[in-house]
């Protein structure tokens, strides 16, 4: 008797990229379950505020659930401080609410996209339990070990251990 | 004196289960055991007027990743007989090249062409034998002079016998195909769309499946495989530009070892007398 579980794993893969002024962000619009096709028109990104836009992949019924609240408490910040919420405020309060489940998580690889206070592209990245970092581009989902290597090798400069020549004796 | 020297006896071949009771403590521990590389796969078999038509699609996977988009699944067995795997890819492997070679050498002790039964019959037994440890789920198909025959064998050896037949993860959508569509009497013309279209309906219905399909049409004293027949998965978004790599590779330091001294002969002392 196998038990059952809370959670399911319906693929896809987010991307978001970084620039100066702008920042990008993609996602798959295939929804599956094992070895099934749901859908292949269901998108998973959501825009969140003015500034500010959501990118989950994972289990889709957690990731509605997390834009829900999110969209709630942004809601709730616009009537109290009479404007929009920030891309790092966004990020803090994501990052907050994903702890809250520490121990019953969102099953949801999330990547937040948009603009920061000063107008520069930023792109934050979380596990499931709320960890998170603000990066120039990453990667989530099923395809994330794909996509990575190819943004690290097209987007980063080579090597970082680029030694000075010895001085010669 | 008796000496007290325990002398190991060399591993007899065939499966090891030692470490099976380790492997067990491992997951119950939440140590994930490694991927094996499998052929999530949609193959295919139907018996048309002439013969026989294999289909396969190209994806293998391991795990969620495809690691190869175009690999090969029709099995050579003897030239009138194909053999199309789903489920382990060394096993599939293994087993189909272990079987056609025992065939071989049966034609050459009988001096006859090989009988489909034959090949079914070594596959089943050595699959049984194995107890289903052997994960190969296979779709035979072959003309020999008592006519075409299709048969499907599974992982723990049992066997039937079809006038169509599917197997993988896709063999549902493929079924669904063939069971609306499918009669006896197809031309050859009919039979390969039909394949076509089952294989299809794996590849865009099935996670496992993808990328092209293979076709293999056996008539009596004649085969045809057909590679490739269908390519409805193209790479469609080449940059134009064409990806660029970062321009220097800097060394930082090199060491040669050779392997081999180079010994330099020296001519040296008189040369042989005659």
């Amino acid at each position: 008797m196998s038990r059952f579980s809370p959670y399911d794993n319906n693929g896809g893969s987010c991307v978001a990229i970084a620039g100066a002024d702008y920042c990008v962000i993609a996602s798959d619009t295939r929804m599956s379950t094992g070895y099934n096709i749901l859908t292949r028109d269901h998108s998973k990104i959501y825009k969140l505020a003015d500034k500010c836009i959501l990118a989950s992949s994972g289990f889709q019924a957690d990731m509605k659930a997390l834009q829900k609240l999110l969209a709630a408490r942004h809601l709730i910040y616009q009537h109290q401080h009479n404007k929009q919420m920030s891309c790092p405020a966004m990020g803090q309060l994501l990052s907050n609410t994903l702890y809250y489940k520490r121990f019953f998580p969102y099953y949801t690889f999330n990547v937040l996209g948009g603009l920061d206070n000063e107008g520069k592209g930023c792109v934050y990245t979380y596990d499931a339990v709320g960890s998170y970092e603000r990066v120039g581009y990453s990667a989530q989902g099923s395809g994330s070990v794909l996509i990575m290597p190819f943004l690290d090798n097209q987007l980063k400069s080579p090597s970082p251990l680029l030694l000075p020549a010895q001085v010669q004796p | 004196m008796s000496s007290s020297s325990i002398v190991e006896a060399p591993p007899k071949g065939g499966f090891s289960f030692d470490l099976c009771k380790r492997n067990e403590m491992l997951s119950g521990k939440g140590v994930k055991h490694p991927n094996y590389r499998k052929t999530g796969t949609t193959i295919v078999g139907l018996i048309f007027q002439d013969g026989v038509i294999l289909g396969a699609d190209t994806r293998a996977t391991s795990g969620p990743i495809v690691c190869d988009k175009n690999c090969e699944k029709i099995h050579f067995m003897a030239p009138n007989i194909y053999c199309c795997g789903a489920g382990t890819a060394a096993d599939t492997e293994s087993v189909t090249d272990m079987v056609s070679s025992q065939l071989q050498l049966h034609r050459y002790h009988t001096g006859r062409e090989s009988r489909v039964i034959t090949a079914l019959t070594l596959l089943k037994k050595h699959l049984f034998n194995y107890q289903g440890h052997i994960s190969a789920a296979l779709v035979l198909g072959g003309v020999d002079c008592t006519g075409p025959h299709l048969h499907t064998i599974y992982p723990h050896g049992s066997t039937d016998t079809l006038p169509f037949a599917t197997m993988g993860s896709g063999s549902l959508a493929a079924m669904a195909v063939f069971e609306s569509k499918y009669k006896e009497g197809l031309n050859k013309e009919e039979g390969i769309k039909l394949v076509t279209e089952a294989i299809c309906s794996g590849i865009f219905n099935d996670l496992g499946s993808g990328s092209n399909v293979d076709v293999c049409v056996i008539t009596k004293g004649e085969k045809e495989y057909m590679r490739n027949h269908l390519k409805p998965n193209p790479r469609t978004y080449v940059s134009a530009r064409a990806y660029t790599f970062p321009k220097k590779i800097e060394v930082l330091s090199t060491k040669i070892t050779p392997l081999k001294e180079l010994a330099q002969v020296v001519e040296a002392g008189d040369a042989m007398e005659e």
